[in-house]
C-alpha cells in the first residue's frame, strides 16, 4: 500500500554545479510548488490519527488512570497507558531516564501519560479528554536552590548513569570543571583590573515551523515502517527498537520532509507513540502536533545563570577568568551532559587566558526538559563572556574591539582544556572585517522636505514599527560587537562517524552517480552538497540523491554543524574509492598500466595534462561500481572530570558580529538596524547556502536578544506556549545582514571546510545587547531584553 | 456536511466534513492539497496562506463552511501550465529558488502566496513594502534576507518584460543585497 505522497518515493536529480558553486537545491522545485511531502503531509489509506494525553502538572504522583470512557467513544481504536508498554519503558539520548508514558509520577507539565488512536484527529482529542487521571501534586523543584536544598525531592532516585558518581547532588545531571594555571593565585596578584557579573539567559525555543509529526505503518512481518521528521534516523531506531520489543532491522525509518530542526528533533517526540499505536491497532497511525503541543513536545535551550569574574592587566591582557555556569536541564537528561561539556570547555570564549577556573553543571528540575538547540551550551557562555569583555573594556578605558583583538586566540593558541588550536583561528581578522564595514546611515526613517521644512517619518523602520508606537522622538543609536567560538562535530571521544553509499553506472549512454546516505536533510542543504561533491569527485553531471533511510549505515546527527564535514566527508571518501575502482576497471579494460595521475572530469578519464584516455561510460560498460563506506574525523578525548583537560573537540568555528540598533528610550522598544557578520568557513562548498546559514543563525540569536523566551512560572508551568505569546523575529524585526566569508582551510577537514550553522547564533545575541547598552547606558545582564529593562 | 468550492480553477466537492474542520484541514486532508502548511493553526505564522475569493487569508482560521461556493487559490495553483501541459514555475517561484530563499521550505508556500499578492497589486515594491506585505509570514531558517532578494528579483524580471512563468536560467545571479 503506497504512502501518498512521500519523498521516500521521489528521486531527486540535479544537473549543475560542483564543489564551490552555489548549486541549486535538488528539492527546490518541489518546495516552491507545494509538492514536497513533509512529515505532516503523509497520508495512508485506512490510517488512524494518534493523540497524546499530557500531564497538566509539573510534578505529581499518578494515583489512578481510567480509560473506559475514552475507549467507549465511537471511532476510537486504541488507548494505551504505561501498563500497555510491551518492552523497555524508558529511553534517552545519553541517559535512559525518560518514560515512554509516565507510570506513577510525572516530572514536568506536558509529560505524556496516555495515547489514543481514532479515525479523526478531533475524535482522538475528545477521547483523550475522557481519560481520567488522578494526580496528587508534589513539591516542585525549579532552580538550583530548590533542587539542591536539604530535603529537596530527588527527581531520579537510584541513578546508575555514568555521571551519578561524580555529582554532588542527585539533582545535578553532570558537572564539568575546567582548570588551567592557578586562577586563585592570579586573582590575588596586585595591579589587576577585575570585573564581575552575573548573567541570565532565558529559555529559548527552536520554533521550527514544521510540527512534530510522522506516520507509522505496521508490516506483515511484525515490524514497522516509520516515516519521520528527525535529525538522526539511526539514533531514533536505536531508541525505538527496545521500546517496541523488536530487533532493529524490523524498525525501519525513512526520512519524511523536515520543516526545520535546530536541535529540537534530536530527542524522540511522537516516534515511539505512533509505532506503539500502529503495532497495537494493526493500522497505519499518523500523529501531528499542533503548535501548542509542540511547545511541550520537544526540549528547549537550557536557561542559564552565569557568574563571571575577569581579571586583566592595565594594558588589557587577560590574566584570569573564574566562572560558574548553571544550566537548567529540566525533568530529563536529554543531551544535558554534552551541553555542560560545551559550556565548560568554551566558557572563556576565543581568548587566550593563562589562568582559568570554570565549572558548568546542569540541574534536574521540574521545568520543561532542555537539550539541544543551535549553539548547544556555547550560546549561553558567549552572552556572558562577551558582556564581560565589554565591561572590562569600560573598566580599562579601552575600545571593546581593541580589547578583544589583544586577547584573541589564533592558530597555535592553547584552549583552557589544554587543546592547541591547530587550524586557522582568524578572530582578530573577523573583528576587523565587521568593524571596517561602513555604518548604515542614521535616522534613515526621517526625511525633511527642503522646501517646506516638513518632517516625514516612515514608522515602519522605527522601534515599534507598524504599531505606530512613536515617531522617533526618543530614539538613540548604539553599536555593539561580539565574537564567539563553537565546536564542530560531536566531542569528548564520541565515535562520530558517517556513512555513504555511492554508485556510478551508465544510464542511456550517460554516466550517472547515485548517492545514498541516512543524513537528515532539515533544510540546511546537505542534499545539495552531496550532489556537488559527487560531481566534483566523479566528473559526472547527473547525480541522483536517494531518500535517507535506515537501509544504509548511520550518518550521525544533523547537529553540531557537522553534516557537511561528516556526511559530506563520507560522500567524498566513498567517491574516491569508487573512482579508484573505475580507474582500475579502465586499466584492466584498456591496458593503461599503473597510472596514478588519472582523474575523472566531464564524463571522461583524463590525465593530469588533460589528455582524454576514455569515456567513463566506455570504462563502465554494463557494470556498476557501488560502494558503501564509513568516514571518521580524527579521534577526540573525554575531558578529565576534575581538570577538564583533554583534546575534546574536532574543530572550532569562529564568527564575529557587529550590531547597530536604535532604541526608543521612552517606550523601551528596540529596532535592530543592521547585523553584520564575518565568519571563517574554511571552504565555502556552496557559498549561497553558507550565507543562508549565517543569516538564519544570526536571526535566531537576534530573537534571543530581544524577543524569545519560554516563560516558566515557579510552578513549572509554561505561560506562553503559542506563536501569539512566544515571539520569533518577523521580517520587520530582522535587519539587513551583510556577510563577509573567509575561507582559511582546515587541513584536517574535507576540502578544508569548517561547519557553519551555529557560530553566528552565538554572537548575534551579545552583539545586539552590547549595542543596546551602548545606546542606553544600561547594564543589561539578562536576555531577552524586555521593554521594562529599558525604561523606568 | 458537504462542501462545494473551486480550488485552483477546478470545482471540488468534499463530503462528510465535521463542521469544526478548517479550510486548511479540508485542503490538506480531504482534497489532497497539502501544499498549504500547518505550522501553528493559530493564524500567527502565515504558512497556510491562501487566496479566498481573491483575498489573502490564513486558511487555518477559516471554517470549512465559510468557503462554500468560494474560489480558493493555493500554492499548488501558482505555477502556470506550460504548452506541454506540465506545470512551469512562475517568475516568483523561480526567483525564490535562484535567490536561495528556500531552506526547509515549510514557510515557502505561504510566503509565495503573500508575495504573489503583493506583486499583483504593486509590481515594483520598495523594500519597506516587501517587509510590510510579508510581515505576517514567519520563517525560521533564512533570516528573510534572501526572501526579500527573491521578491526584488521576481519584480525586476517581470518588470523587465519577462513573462510570468518564463523560464529563467538557474545560475542567474541574484541582485546584490544592500
Amino acid at each position: 500500500m503506497p504512502v501518498i505522497p512521500s519523498p521516500a518515493r521521489v528521486t531527486q536529480q540535479s544537473h549543475t554545479g560542483g564543489v564551490g558553486t552555489s548549486a541549486p537545491r535538488p528539492d527546490g522545485t518541489l518546495k516552491v510548488t507545494g509538492e514536497f511531502a513533509y512529515s505532516s503531509d503523509l497520508w495512508h489509506e485506512d490510517m488512524l490519527w494518534g493523540h497524546t494525553l499530557r500531564s497538566p502538572h509539573a510534578h505529581a504522583r499518578i494515583t489512578g488512570v481510567d480509560v473506559a470512557e475514552a475507549l467507549a467513544l465511537p471511532g476510537v481504536h486504541a488507548v494505551l497507558t504505561h501498563d500497555d508498554l510491551p518492552a523497555a519503558t524508558h529511553y534517552g539520548l545519553e541517559i535512559e531516564d525518560q518514560p515512554v508514558l509516565a507510570r506513577d509520577v510525572v516530572r514536568y507539565q506536558g509529560e505524556p501519560v496516555a495515547l489514543v488512536a481514532a479515525d479523526h484527529p478531533e475524535t482522538a482529542r475528545r477521547a483523550a479528554a475522557r481519560i481520567r487521571v488522578d494526580y496528587e501534586e508534589l513539591p516542585v523543584v525549579h532552580d538550583e536552590a530548590s533542587a539542591t536544598a536539604p530535603g529537596a525531592p530527588v527527581l531520579h532516585p537510584g541513578r546508575t548513569d555514568r555521571h551519578a558518581a561524580h555529582v554532588a547532588h542527585p539533582n545535578i545531571v553532570h558537572r564539568q570543571p575546567v582548570l588551567r594555571g592557578d586562577a586563585d593565585a592570579a586573582a590575588a596578584t596586585a595591579d589587576i583590573v577585575v570585573v564581575t557579573g552575573t548573567y541570565d539567559v532565558g529559555m529559548q525555543d527552536q520554533a521550527f515551523l514544521g510540527p512534530e509529526s510522522g506516520l507509522a505503518v505496521p508490516d506483515d512481518d511484525g515490524g514497522v515502517d516509520l516515516y519521520i521528521a528527525t535529525q538522526w534516523l539511526h539514533v531514533d531506531q536505536r531508541q525505538l527498537a527496545p521500546v517496541l520489543g523488536l530487533p532493529p532491522e524490523k524498525v525501519r525509518l525513512t526520512l519524511a520532509g523536515v520543516g526545520g530542526a535546530f536541535g529540537a528533533r534530536e530527542d524522540l517526540s511522537m516516534q515511539a507513540h505512533a509505532c506503539l499505536l500502529a503495532l497495537r491497532t494493526g493500522r497505519p497511525v499518523k500523529i501531528v502536533y499542533n503548535r501548542h503541543e509542540s511547545f511541550f513536545g520537544h526540549v528547549h535551550r537550557h536557561p542559564a545563570t552565569l557568574t563571571y569574574e575577569h581579571g586583566a592587566t592595565r594594558d588589557g591582557r587577560l590574566v584570569f577568568v573564574r566562572a560558574r555556569i548553571v544550566l537548567d536541564g529540566g525533568a530529563y537528561a536529554s543531551s544535558s551532559p554534552a551541553v555542560v561539556g560545551n559550556a565548560a570547555s568554551l566558557g572563556v570564549g576565543p581568548y587566550e587566558v593563562p589562568h582559568v577556573d570554570v565549572e558548568a553543571l546542569a540541574l534536574y528540575t521540574n521545568n520543561p526538559p532542555c537539550g539541544a538547540m543551535r549553539g548547544f551550551g556555547a550560546v549561553q557562555a558567549c552572552f556572558a563572556y562577551e558582556s564581560q569583555m565589554d565591561k572590562l573594556a569600560d573598566a580599562l578605558g579601552l575600545d571593546p574591539v581593541e580589547l578583544r583583538r589583544r586577547n584573541a586566540v589564533s592558530q597555535g593558541s592553547t584552549m583552557p582544556t589544554g587543546q592547541v588550536i591547530d587550524a586557522p583561528a582568524p578572530v582578530a581578522e573577523l573583528l576587523r572585517l565587521v568593524r571596517e564595514r561602513p555604518l548604515p546611515p542614521e535616522r534613515a526613517w526621517e526625511t525633511t522636505d527642503p522646501a517646506t521644512g516638513a518632517r516625514t517619518v516612515d514608522v515602519r523602520a522605527l522601534p515599534g514599527g507598524l504599531s505606530n508606537a512613536g515617531h522617533g522622538e526618543g530614539v538613540v543609536r548604539g553599536v555593539g560587537y561580539a565574537v564567539g567560538i563553537k565546536n564542530v562535530g560531536f566531542s569528548e571521544g564520541f565515535d562520530d562517524y558517517s556513512t555513504a553509499r555511492v554508485r556510478v553506472e551508465a544510464v542511456g549512454g550517460e554516466p550517472v552517480a547515485t548517492v545514498h546516505t541516512a543524513m537528515a536533510e532539515v533544510g540546511q542543504g546537505g542534499v545539495t552538497v552531496h550532489a556537488q561533491i559527487a560531481r566534483t569527485e566523479l566528473g559526472v553531471t547527473r547525480v541522483t540523491i536517494l531518500p535517507a533511510d535506515t537501509s544504509v549505515g548511520s550518518a550521525g546527527s544533523t547537529s553540531a554543524s557537522r553534516q557537511t564535514y561528516m556526511t559530506g566527508g563520507a560522500v567524498k571518501h566513498t567517491c574516491e574509492a569508487v573512482r579508484a575502482e573505475v580507474l582500475r576497471l579502465g586499466a584492466e579494460r584498456f591496458g593503461w598500466g599503473e597510472r596514478h595521475t588519472l582523474r575523472l572530469a566531464d564524463g571522461k578519464v583524463v590525465t593530469a595534462e588533460g589528455e582524454v584516455m576514455a569515456a567513463l561510460v566506455d570504462v563502465l560498460g554494463g557494470e556498476a561500481v557501488d560502494l558503501e563506506l564509513e568516514f571518521r574525523h580524527r579521534p577526540t578525548q573525554p575531558f578529565d572530570l576534575t581538570t577538564g583537560q583533554g583534546f575534546g573537540h574536532v574543530q572550532y568555528a569562529f564568527c564575529a558580529h557587529r550590531a547597530v540598533v536604535e532604541v526608543d528610550t521612552e517606550l523601551g522598544l528596540v529596532k535592530v538596524v543592521e547585523l553584520a557578520a564575518a565568519q571563517d568557513v574554511g571552504r565555502a562548498v556552496n557559498p549561497a547556502a553558507v550565507v543562508g546559514q549565517i543569516h538564519g543563525g544570526a536571526t535566531q540569536g537576534l530573537g534571543l536578544a530581544v524577543l524569545e523566551e519560554i516563560q516558566v512560572g515557579p510552578d513549572g508551568r509554561i505561560r506562553n506556549p503559542s506563536f501569539t505569546d512566544y515571539l520569533i523575529p518577523t521580517i520587520l524585526d530582522t535587519p539587513a545582514m551583510p556577510v563577509d566569508v573567509l575561507e582559511l582551510a582546515d587541513e584536517h577537514a574535507p576540502y578544508g571546510l569548517r561547519g557553519v550553522g551555529e557560530a553566528p547564533t552565538l554572537t548575534a545575541t551579545p552583539a545586539v545587547v552590547a549595542a543596546i547598552r551602548r545606546a542606553t547606558g544600561r547594564a543589561l545582564h539578562r536576555v531577552p531584553v524586555r521593554p521594562e529593562h529599558l525604561v523606568g | 456536511m458537504r462542501l462545494n468550492l473551486t480550488v485552483n480553477g477546478h470545482p471540488r466537492t468534499a463530503d462528510d466534513i465535521w463542521p469544526g474542520e478548517s479550510l486548511l484541514y479540508v485542503l490538506r486532508e480531504r482534497l489532497g492539497l497539502p501544499g498549504s502548511k500547518n505550522a501553528c493553526e493559530q493564524g500567527e505564522c502565515g504558512s497556510c496562506t491562501v487566496r479566498l475569493d481573491g483575498d489573502l487569508v490564513c486558511s487555518c482560521l477559516v471554517a470549512a463552511g465559510q468557503a462554500e461556493g468560494a474560489e480558493v487559490t493555493t500554492v499548488e495553483g501558482l505555477a502556470p501550465e506550460g504548452e506541454d501541459g506540465a506545470p512551469r514555475l512562475s517568475a516568483l517561484q523561480r526567483a525564490f529558488l535562484d535567490a536561495g530563499a528556500v531552506q526547509c521550505g515549510f514557510c515557502t508556500p505561504g510566503l509565495l502566496m503573500a508575495a504573489d499578492e503583493l506583486l499583483a497589486r504593486e509590481p515594483r515594491p520598495a523594500d519597506a513594502d516587501i517587509r510590510e506585505a510579508l510581515s505576517g509570514n514567519l520563517c525560521r531558517c533564512t533570516g528573510y534576507e534572501k526572501i526579500i532578494d527573491a521578491v526584488r528579483l521576481a519584480s525586476a524580471r517581470t518588470a523587465d518584460g519577462a513573462a510570468v512563468g518564463q523560464g529563467v536560467t538557474p545560475d542567474a545571479p541574484a541582485p546584490e543585497g544592500r
